[in-house]
């Protein structure tokens, strides 16, 4: 019982760092239906920034503070330098161009930082862990990342939905021909929305550098991830991404941990231990088709 | 913009006499590949021989995603699952002994059939980005499946005991064999693919893509042809992923890894999509680059990436458009 409650919060933990890098790519699909691959690069380069400071600086917490402002200015480069060419393209050619600043800055960090992998230590203050019901213990550090990700999440929830830029940003994803139309700079809304989505991203990649290895490419499978939640959450909110991303976070970690268990029940030990391992990574795949099916635009589509 | 894919050239009526210039291409790559082996022989042939063959699989495959995105306007971002199928079709049934190539490709076309089946009828439920999304998803759904397969390599992949075999004869264990099957399949293919588009199926799905609310009020039910083709399209690229571990005698999940979907994509694009021999181009282009500069340096991706985002930006329509315009 207590191994399934770690398992949740891992879960918990997971769909809260989905949901930084989710935020920020769904907020700018819906305001300019601008589709970025390159936002799981993002996050990449938060993680290396983190990685670099935090080694610099030899203290985690000047790492994080010194790697957002850094990501957010990376971005902003990006979107001056590539981004802003794309918007009046159609998505293919997003995709394209996208996809080609996936393949450089992949390459660029494996120059910059070398191949392979780096790892930054737990910082003192979060390290040990805090007994559970059971006698069992989880990691301060995890504990953290959820406390900082429903930080964020609610902090972001305040800001789209009290603040004045946050209402422009929803009436953008709503119809932003109308929003521009109303005398509202669309152009700087949407690089703010971009700039504050990249340093989410950032932020995600540089709070898991702790417990994951720093890698080129570390951002890839969690792009698609991102897009599974945007997709199945809705397209454009922010609401259908957080409990989307929860959702797909749980699902994964627990099916992951039970589908081989649940198996065992009707197979014999090691098929089900290997069949479990196949299934378990498509569940979320499966989530995804099921939901299409039954609700074509996402849980909780913007209202166009 | 709901839909992805922009008509970049209008593609000649079927009933149209042969534009001369719009045969340039295709006469230049298919002559081009058909001397290609003689041509080797005076370098390192079976370096350049398998390249290629390497070169013209990767077009099948690029051409039969030219025929979703350039004539019905699905950008799919999960084919090279299909070639993925096709190459697991190879690998599994050689691991138990079955080398026989026809086996091989009836399994690689009845599994891709089916599973493009289910996976378009899902996906075609949905436009635009969406169809981007899922279709990648169901490309992942399946690399991942690749890698927990631990008793076919998982992620390590498979080498393959040997080359598919003849009834029993193994012809295809010469490079130069190997080459001009894999030419053959090509250009058959290419031709069927143009009977194809040329045809009512054809036009019906060109017209879906212009407006698939007239498609319909006309009584044609544009969802049926969509899925028709996308079943197509998976077949030819389960083909060409059979080919494709015949040449490399490996098989191994990063084959159907989405950023080799996203190679295809570019492929088509660069080529200039909605023409069929535009996308064999692209391959043949992209292909090469990628050894060019591969050969250059270890981190050609640097080189590579830029390029991609500056095609992306100032060469639109592709390079074979840009041929037939300067020819004229």
């Amino acid at each position: 019982m207590s191994l399934f409650l770690v398992q949740m919060l891992n879960g918990l933990q997971f769909g809260l760092i989905l949901f930084l890098i989710a935020a920020g790519l769904t907020l700018v699909f819906g305001v300019m239906d601008f589709i970025n691959l390159a936002h799981g690069v993002q996050y990449m380069v938060g993680a290396y920034l983190a990685a670099m400071f935090t080694a610099m600086t030899g203290n985690f917490l000047f790492g994080l503070l010194l790697a957002l402002p850094t990501a957010l200015a990376f971005g902003l480069l990006l979107e001056v330098l590539v981004f802003r060419k794309l918007y009046d393209r159609d998505h293919l050619d997003q995709v394209l161009a996208t996809f080609g600043v996936i393949i450089t800055l992949n390459e660029a960090v494996k120059i910059l930082w070398g191949a392979a992998p780096l790892s930054v230590p737990v910082p003192d203050f979060l390290s040990g862990s805090i007994p559970l019901i059971g006698g069992l213990r989880y990691p301060v550090y995890r504990i953290a990342i959820i406390i900082a990700g429903l930080a964020v999440g609610l902090m972001l929830y305040l800001l789209v939905n009290r603040t004045k830029v946050g209402m422009l940003v929803r009436a953008g994803a709503s119809n932003a021909p109308m929003v521009s139309a109303l005398g509202v700079n669309i152009r700087l809304l949407f690089t703010f929305v971009f700039g504050f989505g990249a340093m989410l991203a950032g932020f995600a990649g540089a709070m898991v550098t702790p417990i994951l290895s720093v890698e080129p490419g570390m951002g890839d499978n969690v792009l698609i991830l991102a897009f599974v939640v945007i997709v199945i959450g809705g397209i454009g909110s922010v609401r259908g991404a957080f409990l989307a991303a929860l959702l797909i976070g749980v699902v994964d970690t627990l099916g992951r941990f039970m589908a081989p268990m649940l198996l065992r029940a009707i197979l014999d030990p090691s098929t089900a231990s290997q069949t479990g391992r196949a299934i378990a990574p498509m569940l979320i795949y499966v989530l995804m088709a099921v939901t299409l099916c039954i609700r074509p635009a996402g849980l909780f589509p913007a209202k166009r | 913009m709901t839909d992805a894919a922009r008509p970049v050239e209008q593609a000649t009526p079927a009933n149209a006499p042969p534009n001369l210039r719009r045969l340039v291409v295709p006469i230049i790559v298919f002559a081009g590949l058909a001397i290609a082996p003689w041509l080797a022989q005076f370098g390192t042939e079976s370096f350049v021989l398998s390249l290629l063959t390497r070169v013209m699989v990767l077009g099948l495959a690029a051409l039969s995603l030219d025929l979703l995105i350039g004539y019905a306007g699905l950008v799919s971002f999960g084919h090279a699952a299909f070639i993925g199928i096709g190459a697991y079709s190879v690998g599994i049934l050689a691991s138990h002994g079955i080398n026989g190539i026809a086996l091989q490709v009836v399994a690689a076309l009845t599994v891709s059939a089916f599973f493009a089946a289910i996976t378009g009828a899902i996906s075609l439920r949905t436009r635009g980005v969406y169809f981007i999304m899922i279709t990648l998803a169901f490309g992942q759904m399946l690399f991942f499946l690749a890698t927990s397969l631990a008793a076919y390599g998982g992620d390590d992949g498979m080498n393959l005991p040997s080359r598919s075999l003849f009834f029993g004869y193994d012809p295809l264990d010469n490079d130069r064999t190997l080459y001009y099957v894999a030419f053959a399949t090509l250009g058959v293919v290419y031709l069927a693919c143009r009977m194809l588009v040329a045809s009512r199926f054809g036009r019906v799905l060109r017209g879906a893509r212009q407006n698939p609310v007239r498609m319909q009020a006309i009584g044609f039910s544009p969802y049926r042809y969509q899925l028709m083709l996308y079943v197509i399209a998976g077949m030819i690229a389960a083909l060409a992923g059979v080919l494709l571990a015949n040449t490399s005698e490996f098989v191994s999940p990063a084959t159907m890894s989405w950023q080799r979907s996203g190679d295809l994509i570019f492929m088509v694009v660069l080529g200039g999509m909605g023409s069929l021999h535009g996308a064999i181009a692209g391959a043949i282009v992209f292909l090469l680059a990628e050894e060019v500069l591969a050969g250059f340096t270890e981190h050609w991706h640097i080189i590579f990436g830029p390029l991609l985002i500056l095609c992306v930006l100032y060469i639109r329509g592709g390079i074979t458009p840009l041929i037939e315009r300067t020819r004229s």
